[in-house]
């Protein structure tokens, strides 16, 4: 989810034509996936980013998000991409399992220019050691407390304080305001902005309503949807909430008017699943019996990732510089049986490029965590061909010659040894 | 210019154990089963086999690796042996070996031994194996069912056809192999099934139902080669000589480059086009009398229909349809029930191929026998294998044919 949404941040499908090159990247999220892996150095390569960028895992709070927005703000001269990414384990019959949602979002920051989304006004933070809820190291899933208790003792106490003093900071009048971003509930939310004299800014509900609460992503996803319909000029206050608040002030800028509408795209081309075993199976949570070929070693060869790690981080292939042929993986002799030059490659990444589909099964009696495992044989727009799973399609969807995108997706789970390895997969490229 | 190896080989003998779930025999006990049945037939002492190929693709969980199984099994003199594997070309691998050293001369008798013990994997289908340290990293966790099942939603699209159309087609190529081999008393699948059966049966891998597969199954096959001089020797009349042994490997094309359509095997055409040559054969539908192809699938033989130049482009699902390769068709494919129903134990494949054809020419098919194009038994027959997956696989074509020791 952090790939994507970043990938529709900095360019590539759905972004912007020109993809833009950060020098720092921020993961933000409680979810990552490795305690000890730099995961956000793993959504980089994806991106196919070069190897100077810096990465930096925010972690442990809800408000990583923001924590991540606001820091890179705080040093404006180095582009920054933030990336929020939240997938948090409920248990079955949890509240949490009710309200929470997995999403990401990301924000590029950087200095002042003529196609920014917006521009940061005034930022404040105020920490506290609330303990709202919590999840110990090595624990899947949160212990939260009474929501009264909360919602009275931390968020009506902290947050109107922290929305006066940001106001302040920018010698703003509270209803100058047109967008309150605030990830809250709805009835919580108006009576924040009612206290606040935030009334008549505008709320999105349908982000926790379409969505869940995505966590640290959650600041992030809302300040997207402010965005969305906010005009050159208006206030968007957007809000952090984790063992202390955070609030930031910013101002659309004429670069809306351009954007894509990314968060309502993404919603619009969703898929959801209806069955609640296979949500809990794909989870995790509900150990189903996937017959003995579930039981196959899926040990990595590590030195072989890594040797191999351009293709399979970020879909790089080559191509053939005497005949013009692209390939995947990158070999030593073109693939092009008219040429079989030897060396004569140069990297071509496939990420961001168009295929179809040349050839296709729905398989049943191959392992997948969500059968069947739909594979087959992808024609790039630009040639070259690669066999390669597919990734949300449903049984009886696909179709010969229909039209691909390339996605970056869990391949593997090693049980055995507690590692999971990503790849890239093709989607039905659909108009949102 | 080699002169290739048209009749410099004979068969002197050959043995096929019986397929099926085997679950009482291990892979000695059906080497031996074949074996003894192609020693008995060969009239030869089993100490004048000079060296041995032993073909096993799956020796993780059967015989382990090396060709010493082969050997201690038999208890052969301590004579050469090799282990070949070529995925499903396997069984037709070792016979390479055998009538390429006879050819050589560097022996006179050669043992060619394909076995494979699939039903020791625990469940049905294949095992899961690794296809490669980089490869796990990025390719799909396809089963054979469905790498094959890619042919059907590529070959229907370009040509037009209907899925329904094609899986009738491909319904009756089940059915015939079933019909086949109820007369086959060593088959592993005996049973009748009508192509409405077929096409209810459930689904392994869209559009491929359990009743388009192959069975998964034990056995063993063996050939015996010589030169016809001791053929002669031997007092044989007939003798059954190798016309021509080809292979053609994928170098990467189908799986990397778009000029593969999906639709059919690249190799296959090119290794039949060798194999015409090599057997002097100028026009391969009016002269080959019966085919056994690699029907792993029920797409797969409808397809290599057209790949071994047999239909045209675009049309085997018509021929299919009209009979031409049924037991008292044109080109009876499959007679003795083919991988259907006979059994894929994959490393025996190869050798069971060309025992079916073996016993065709000589006569000696029992229920089975087919006349030929002449109508008095056929003369000349093939053999096709594929190994792999239609993207990235061994293709080998290879010719037997009838004549004068």
């Amino acid at each position: 989810m952090a790939v994507e949404a970043a990938r529709s941040c900095i360019g590539g499908s759905g972004g912007s034509a020109a993809a833009a090159s950060p020098e720092l990247l921020y993961l933000c999220s409680t979810s990552a996936p490795f305690a000890d892996r730099d995961d956000a150095r793993m959504v980089a390569a994806a991106l196919g980013l070069p190897d100077d960028v810096e990465t930096l895992n925010l972690s442990a709070s809800l408000r990583a998000g923001t924590g991540g927005l606001i820091s890179a703000a705080r040093r404006p001269s180095a582009p920054t991409l933030v990336v929020a990414s939240d997938a948090r384990l409920t248990r079955p019959g949890s509240a949490q399992e009710l309200s929470y949602g997995d999403a990401a979002a990301a924000c590029l920051v950087g200095p002042p220019s003529g196609d920014a989304l917006a521009s940061i006004i005034a930022m404040r933070s105020i920490g506290s050691d609330f303990v709202d809820h919590y999840r110990m190291a090595g624990v899947d899933f949160d212990y939260a407390l009474e929501e009264r208790w909360i919602r009275d003792e931390a968020i009506l106490s902290l947050v109107p304080r922290l929305i006066r003093e940001v106001l302040a900071a920018a010698g703003c009048d509270s209803g100058a305001v047109r967008h309150f971003a605030m990830p809250a509930g709805a009835a919580l939310a108006k009576r924040l902005a009612e206290s606040t004299g935030l009334g008549t800014a505008k709320r999105d509900e349908a982000v926790l309503a379409g969505c869940g609460d995505a966590g640290a992503a959650l600041p992030l996803l809302l300040l997207a949807a402010s965005l969305e319909s906010a005009a050159p000029g208006d206030l968007i206050l957007a809000v952090g909430m984790g063992q202390g608040v955070d609030a930031v002030l910013l101002r659309a800028e004429r670069g809306v008017r351009e954007a894509p509408p990314v968060l309502t795209n993404a919603l619009l081309t969703r898929r959801e699943e209806s069955s609640y075993v296979r949500y809990l199976s794909h989870r995790g949570l509900l150990e189903v019996d996937f017959g003995m070929r579930a039981e196959r070693d899926q040990r990595t060869a590590h030195s072989v990732a890594y040797r191999k790690r351009e293709a399979l981080s970020g879909f790089t292939g080559g191509r053939c510089e005497q005949c013009g042929t692209v390939q995947f993986p990158r070999s030593r002799v073109c693939v092009n049986p008219d040429c079989r030059a030897l060396d004569r490659q140069v990297p071509h990444g496939f990420a961001d490029s168009r295929g179809r589909v040349k050839t296709f099964t729905e398989d049943w009696q191959a392992y997948s965590a969500r059968p069947p495992c739909v594979y087959g044989n992808v024609e790039f727009a630009e040639g070259g061909n690669l066999f390669m799973e597919f990734t949300d399609i449903e049984p009886g969807e696909l179709q010969v010659n229909d039209a691909l995108r390339f996605v970056y997706r869990i391949k593997d789970e090693d049980r055995m040894r507690g590692f999971r390895r990503y790849f890239w997969k093709a989607t039905k490229a659909q108009a949102p | 210019m080699a002169s290739g190896i048209k009749d410099k080989v004979v068969i002197a003998g050959m043995g096929c154990s019986r397929f099926g779930e085997r679950w009482s025999s291990g892979p000695d006990d059906l080497m031996i089963e074949a074996f003894e049945e192609a020693l008995a037939d060969s009239g030869l002492e089993r100490d004048r086999i000079e060296a041995a190929w032993l073909g096993v693709f799956f020796d993780e969980q059967s015989v382990g690796k090396s060709s010493l199984p082969l050997s201690m099994a038999l208890r052969l003199p301590n004579v050469p042996t090799t282990r070949v594997e070529n995925l499903c070309a396997t069984g037709t691998e070792a016979l390479r070996g055998a009538v390429y050293a006879v050819a050589a001369g560097a022996c006179d008798i050669a043992l060619a031994m394909g076995v494979e013990k699939l039903k020791d994997t625990g469940f049905g289908g294949l095992p899961e194996r690794t296809k490669g340290t980089f490869e796990d990293l990025y390719l799909p966790s396809s089963t054979a069912p469905g790498a094959f099942a890619q042919l059907a939603s590529a070959y229907a699209g370009k040509h037009g056809y209907s899925m329904a159309d094609l899986k009738r087609a491909m319904a009756h190529i089940s059915c015939k192999s079933h019909e086949n081999a109820t007369r086959n008393p060593k088959a592993h699948l005996r049973n009748r099934v009508t192509e409405q059966q077929v096409l209810d049966a459930p689904l392994i891998s869209y559009p491929l139902g359990v009743l388009d597969c192959c069975g998964v199954s034990d056995g063993a096959a063996c050939a015996i080669v010589t030169t016809p001089a001791i053929a002669r020797g031997l007092g044989k009349r007939d003798v059954v000589s190798v016309q021509a042994l080809q292979l053609a490997p994928s170098n990467g094309v189908e799986m990397g480059h778009r000029s593969w359509d999906g639709t059919h095997t690249l190799t296959t055409p090119l290794a039949a086009r060798r194999a015409y040559a090599e057997a002097g054969l100028t026009d391969p539908r009016g002269q080959i009398d019966l085919i056994e192809v690699h029907d792993c699938f029920s797409i797969t033989e409808l397809v290599l229909m057209e790949d071994l130049g047999l239909s045209d482009i675009g049309r085997a699902p018509h021929d299919v349809m009209d009979g031409r390769y049924d037991r008292d068709g044109a080109i009876p494919c499959q007679i003795d029930g083919g991988l259907k129903c006979f059994g894929h134990p994959i490393g025996a494949t190869g050798l069971r191929m060309a025992y079916e054809i073996y016993l065709q020419l000589l006569g000696r098919a029992g229920d089975r026998q087919t006349r030929g194009h002449s109508g008095r038994g056929p003369s000349i027959g093939l053999t096709h294998n594929l190994g792999g997956i239609p993207n990235r696989n061994i293709a080998s074509v290879s010719i037997f044919g009838l004549r004068a020791a």
